[in-house]
Parts: structure tokens; C-alpha cells; sequence
């Protein structure tokens, strides 16, 4: 009889090509590779020197999303800023074209951000691998898929194998139970967890978010958690796929149909942690305590909810905390003890692959509707994918939007990296829906405040920091 | 025969640049706009980028990397959970080709780490009192000098005091030889048949 195990055992234990010994790590396979044009085109250099073929292009997919203008496209094939990107993009094409890889380029319709075009495709499904080169590949663990970010050496090694060479990481539960207050969201649970496991609190381990407040969240919701696991440092995030998550995947282009349907479900319904799984560290937290959350610092640990107040550096555990936070209350222009209610700010962002999905876009709208954005603040919305945004346009979301005064973008990555045109000039200050507040994430001197789409619309219509709650 | 694809590593005796900032993400290491190249080389020039460099483009001459002793410097001191953040290999590769060998702190983000350790810049986890004591001697004598041995994995501080570091053991026989991972895993293509002959894919992307 096999011990308990957790969910990430059994994945992880069916993926090994070659088991770790002390002097080797595992060889574990990846049943998807997802590639974007940043952080590929030196691994097809180095294939293309070796003279290495890709093993499996059957399992190997593309898409353009950061280096990508989300300027309008009416005019064809979209202008692209300047000529790097525009050789970045172009990298991507031939590389694709002579290793016979399928791209989602930029007049496929179902181009978009890597980590929204895997889950709308029904290509990210339980119980898989997948890897890509991008950190928040932690994503699709929302289906109950160990998927995890890689660097380009190991794309390149995913390209050439299949395979990557990993130690088995360690694993933490979350558990989350209790029914969630008005106004409080997925991107408020996980940036709370973040705020309480720390920046680097899950470095090593895999999460698993289990409890009540989770099974009651849609496919959109959980893959905003998974998505941000790696704030906290954590290697992946996983949530045990149920009914929730079949429901999502069914009928997408690329899930199973038939016989092959009934077959997958059952095989997926094995996965969930058994009853009596150990985990080697676990936190708990209780949804219904929680309120909208917000970053006020320079990493998304450092966050409080809305009407709390900046934490004084003085009460830091040590040294080194109270000099990272002092340095981070500089950049910010922040005081010790204050409210961030009604802080000004020049840019709001609905986007990224934490939050650009319809059910953000419906949010931020339901917020928006007979509001208009306030003056001197610019807002942009960015779906995260062609699909979203058509999705987004039948509803009439655009017109939401667009008549509130915000500007309707195409699909990409946009504000939330900062290297495709949209980003902040020195000084100004976002709420942003995105997943980090690093210094300069957003454009050189930039400020960033991580919050929800309700929080983020809110914002737009107040012209400065505001609690959705208290909205009339 | 495994290719050597990089310089290997055996011992590194340098002088340091410390930069004492705790969760140093790879977005201060190396900005995304420069993230647009398809080089591996040539990221030196924009290593800490918004750091060293203020809004009008002048050097900061208070940060450490723009002191005129860094450039001899191999071996960078930072704090704790240092290159957290995203995937970008870009990180290691700026400061390798910055002219940096090795970070020394106290603990490193997952992904970094793998990174660094497969393009050749050895990421060395000090002990958080063996990190301290070489702050301090590096602030009574900032030119001084400080040797790491991968063969025995320790590090002799300028006090000639050695402590030890812990380098997985695979990737560390990569680093002494010059390998890399890829040699490896093409080796091991009879067993990743094998496992592709019993398990389905479950998806077919074309
Ligand atoms: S939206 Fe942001 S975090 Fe997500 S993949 Fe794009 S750049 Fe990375």
C-alpha cells in the first residue's frame, strides 16, 4: 500500500522520467511547454548550435504577449514600437516556422498572455506538467496541473527533451475556509497570504491551497491565487481540480471530447490530496476576516488592507526588515502611520495575467457603469487575451469603459512590464491589477499599488485610493 | 562526451562589492526594457540599470557598483532572498557579464538559483552569522579579499576563517567541469522514450 499523499506527490511521482538520487536530481517530464518571444530566443540559438531538433513541437506552444504593443490594430498588423521588439517578435516567427512550432502570433485570433491563452485553449488540464519560461507559469496550478517557471537554459532543455532536471521541492498547505465579506476577492486572499507567508516565506516548497473559501471560488478566481504563489516565493500552486474545473475546461478547442472526456474525468477525479496527507508546513487564514487588500511598498508581501495604515519601519523584526522597508516607504513617498485612502494617483491598470480575464473585466465594469474616470487619471484596460476581449465586447463591457473614459487596449502583457510602450513616467503613482510593485515594474520611478479590479475601478472613478465598500 | 559550454569553476580568490539590500528581485538586477534582445551578451551595461543610474542619465556615485574598485570585484555580497521575482535569465547573464562569478548571501530565490548555477555564476548560501561576519570585515576593509572553493564548498573569509556552503551535488559537478545540464538530458534518451511509450500525451498543440 502506497503512504498518503498530497496532491503534488501524485503529480510528481507520475512525471518521473528517472527518479533523484543523492548525486542527480529527478528527470521529471513536461506534458506542455508554453514559449514567449523574451525569454526564448537565446534556447533555439543554442539548440540551433547544437544541431538539436525540438522532441515533441506536438506538445510545445507560442504566443506573442510582452515585448507586444496593446496599441489599437485596426490598421492590420499592428505597428510595433521599435525595432528590438519588432526583431524580438520576428525571432519568435522564424524560430517557430523552422522548428515547427504552433504560434498564436499577433493576427491569430487566439493570441494573448501565455498563462490566459493555456487555460481558455483547455490545453492546461489536471494533473499535467507544465512548464514555461515565465514565473508565473504558477497559473495553471489552478486546474490541479504542477506547472512552474523555468529560465531559458532550461527552455531550451525543455525544447531539446522534453525533460528538465529538478530535486523534488518541498510542500505547504493553505488552507483557506470561511465565506468571503463584500467586496473582498481572489487577488485579496492571495495577497494576503502573501502579506502573512512573507516575500521569500515559500521559497523551496509547492503550495497547496485547500478549505472551503477556495472550492467556493470559479476557475478565474483560483488561477488569481495560483498565479501570485510566487511572490511568496514558492515554486508552483496548486488547487485540487472538482466539478468547478471540469466545467471550465469542457468543450474548449483543445480538451478531450467523447469517450476520451469520460475517461480524462475520471482520471482527474483522483486528484486530490489524500484524507490523511501531511504536508511539511501549513498556514491557515479565515476569508471571513479578511478586507480588499493593498500593496504599499516595493514587493507584494508588503501589503495591508485598504483602510489600514502604513506599518512603522521602527517595528520591524530586524535590521535588515526595517532598512527594506524604509527604503521602501522612500520610493513610495509614503509616512509611517498612514492611510493610503485618498492618495492620489495618475494611472489606473486592469490587466496582466493575474487579472484580465471577463469575470476582472465584469467587475471593474460593474464599478465603472455610470461613472466616469476621474480627471487627471488615465486608466487602461487590457484584456488578457483576443478571446477576453471579444468575450468582453459581446457584453457591451467595452462601451462601459470607453464611455467612462478609460482606453479599451488589445491583448499583452502592457503596463504590468513595462516593455512594450504602455508603462509610468518617473514619479507617478498606479493602482494596478497586476502582480508586482518592484521598483520600476511599471516604468523607471514608477509607484505601484497591487490591489483587485473592484479596487483599481474604484480608484478610476475617485481619482484617488478608494475602498469599493464604501461606493455608493 | 559532454561539450564544455562554460569556463568551469574551480576556486574564485576576489575582492567584493556589497550591496547589503535584502529581496533584491531580478527587476532591479536587470530592468525589463532591456529584456528585448535575443543576445545572451552585452547585459553588463544595464546591470542595476535604475540603481547606479539616476533620472538624468548621471552615474550614483554613492551606490557600489560605481565605485571605482567594483570593476576588479568578482564576487557580489547582497542580502537575504536575493533575485527573487521573475524567470528572466537575463539576470545571471548581466552580472557574469558585468564581470561577476558569484553571489554570496544568505538564501536565493528558487528560480534564480537554477539560474545562475546553468549559466555559471555560483550562488553561495552563507550561514546568517558567516554572512554578518563578512559584512563586517568588509566594512573595516572593503578591498579585501575573499576566496570560494566549489571542490570543497567553503568560503575563507578575510579573516582566513572558512565556512561552509552547500551546492547541489549535481550541479556543482556541471560548474567543476564546464558542462552543462543538456548533455545530460540527452543522454537519457532511451529512458525518456520509455516514458513516453507508457504514458499518453494528454494535449497535441498542433
Ligand atoms: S502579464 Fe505581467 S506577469 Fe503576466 S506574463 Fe505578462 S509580464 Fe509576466
Amino acid at each position: 500500500m502506497t503512504s498518503p499523499r498530497t496532491l503534488f506527490e501524485k503529480i510528481w511521482a507520475n512525471h518521473l522520467v528517472r527518479p533523484e538520487t543523492e548525486s542527480t536530481p529527478a528527470v521529471l517530464y513536461a506534458d506542455l511547454h508554453l514559449v514567449h518571444e523574451v525569454t526564448s530566443p537565446q534556447a533555439f540559438a543554442e539548440l540551433r548550435s547544437r544541431g538539436a531538433p525540438v522532441r515533441r513541437p506536438d506538445l510545445t506552444l507560442a504566443t506573442m504577449d510582452h515585448s507586444t504593443p496593446t496599441t489599437p490594430r485596426s490598421a492590420g498588423r499592428l505597428h510595433v514600437l521599435d525595432a528590438q521588439a519588432s526583431a524580438q517578435l520576428e525571432q519568435l516567427e522564424t524560430n517557430c516556422e523552422e522548428f515547427g512550432i504552433r504560434l498564436f502570433g499577433l493576427d491569430d485570433s487566439r493570441q494573448g498572455i501565455v498563462h490566459v491563452i493555456g487555460p481558455e485553449q483547455g490545453l492546461t488540464q489536471p494533473g499535467m506538467t507544465i512548464v514555461c519560461g515565465d514565473s508565473h507559469t504558477s497559473t495553471h496550478g489552478a486546474f490541479g496541473a504542477l506547472a512552474f517557471g523555468i529560465g531559458t537554459s532550461e527552455v531550451g532543455y525543455v525544447l531539446a527533451t522534453q525533460t528538465l532536471l529538478q530535486r523534488q521541492p518541498r510542500n505547504m498547505e493553505v488552507r483557506i475556509d470561511g465565506v468571503l465579506p463584500r467586496g473582498v476577492t481572489a487577488k485579496d486572499i492571495i495577497l494576503a497570504i502573501i502579506a502573512k507567508v512573507g516575500i521569500g516565506g515559500a521559497t523551496g516548497h509547492v503550495l497547496e491551497y485547500t478549505g472551503s473559501a477556495i472550492r467556493s471560488l470559479g476557475m478565474e478566481e483560483r488561477m488569481t491565487i495560483c498565479n501570485m504563489s510566487i511572490e511568496a516565493g514558492a515554486r508552483a500552486g496548486l488547487i485540487a481540480p472538482d466539478d468547478t474545473t471540469f466545467d471550465y475546461i469542457a468543450g474548449r478547442p483543445f480538451a478531450p471530447t467523447g469517450a476520451d472526456w469520460d475517461a480524462a474525468v475520471v482520471r482527474w477525479r483522483g486528484l486530490s490530496p489524500d484524507e490523511t496527507a501531511s504536508y511539511d508546513r501549513s498556514v491557515r487564514l479565515d476569508a471571513a476576516g479578511l478586507a480588499p487588500m493593498i500593496t504599499f511598498g516595493t514587493n507584494p508581501s508588503m501589503a495591508i488592507p485598504i483602510d489600514g495604515r502604513v506599518p512603522y519601519p521602527t517595528d520591524a523584526g530586524s535590521r535588515a526588515e526595517r532598512a527594506d522597508l524604509d527604503k521602501a516607504l522612500r520610493y513610495m513617498a509614503l509616512e509611517p502611520g498612514q492611510s493610503l485612502l485618498g492618495r492620489a494617483v495618475d494611472v489606473v491598470f486592469v490587466g496582466s495575467c493575474t487579472n484580465s480575464r471577463i469575470s476582472d473585466l465584469r467587475q471593474a465594469a460593474a464599478v465603472m457603469r455610470g461613472r466616469h474616470v476621474a480627471a487627471g487619471v488615465r486608466m487602461l484596460v487590457v484584456p488578457g487575451s483576443q478571446n477576453v476581449k471579444r468575450e468582453a465586447e459581446a457584453e457591451g463591457l467595452d462601451r462601459v469603459f470607453l464611455e467612462a473614459g478609460a482606453e479599451w487596449r488589445e491583448a499583452g502583457c502592457s503596463m504590468c512590464i513595462a516593455m512594450n510602450g504602455d508603462q509610468l513616467e518617473p514619479g507617478q503613482s498606479a493602482v494596478s491589477t497586476s502582480n508586482r510593485n518592484f521598483e520600476g515594474r511599471q516604468g523607471k520611478g514608477g509607484r505601484t499599488f497591487l490591489a483587485s479590479p473592484l479596487t483599481a475601478a474604484a480608484t478610476a472613478v475617485s481619482g484617488a485610493i478608494a475602498d469599493v465598500r464604501s461606493l455608493s | 562526451m559532454r561539450a564544455k559550454v562554460m569556463e568551469p569553476f574551480t576556486a574564485l580568490r576576489s575582492s567584493c562589492v556589497v550591496l547589503p539590500a535584502e529581496n533584491v528581485d531580478t527587476d532591479q538586477i536587470i530592468p525589463a526594457r532591456f529584456l528585448k534582445t535575443i543576445e545572451r551578451r552585452g547585459l553588463g551595461a544595464h546591470l542595476f540599470a535604475d540603481w547606479r543610474v539616476d533620472a538624468h542619465g548621471q552615474p550614483r556615485p554613492e551606490f557600489p557598483l560605481n565605485s571605482p574598485d567594483a570593476r576588479d570585484a568578482s564576487i557580489l555580497v547582497a542580502g537575504h532572498n536575493f533575485g527573487c521575482g521573475s524567470s528572466r535569465e537575463h539576470a545571471p547573464w548581466a552580472l557574469l557579464d558585468f564581470g561577476f562569478r558569484a553571489v554570496i548571501s544568505t538564501g536565493f530565490a528558487d528560480i534564480f538559483r537554477n539560474n545562475a548555477l546553468k549559466t555559471g555564476l555560483l550562488p553561495v548560501a552563507l550561514s546568517t552569522s558567516a554572512h554578518s561576519t563578512l559584512l563586517e570585515q568588509l566594512a573595516e576593509s572593503p578591498r579585501a579579499q575573499v576566496t570560494i572553493d566549489l571542490e570543497t564548498q567553503t568560503a575563507t573569509l578575510p579573516d582566513g576563517t572558512a565556512h561552509a556552503f552547500v551546492v547541489d551535488p549535481f550541479a556543482r559537478h556541471c560548474l567543476l567541469n564546464g558542462v552543462d545540464e543538456l548533455g545530460f538530458l540527452l543522454e537519457q534518451d532511451a529512458a525518456i522514450g520509455a516514458y513516453e511509450s507508457t504514458h499518453t500525451s494528454r494535449v497535441c498543440t498542433r
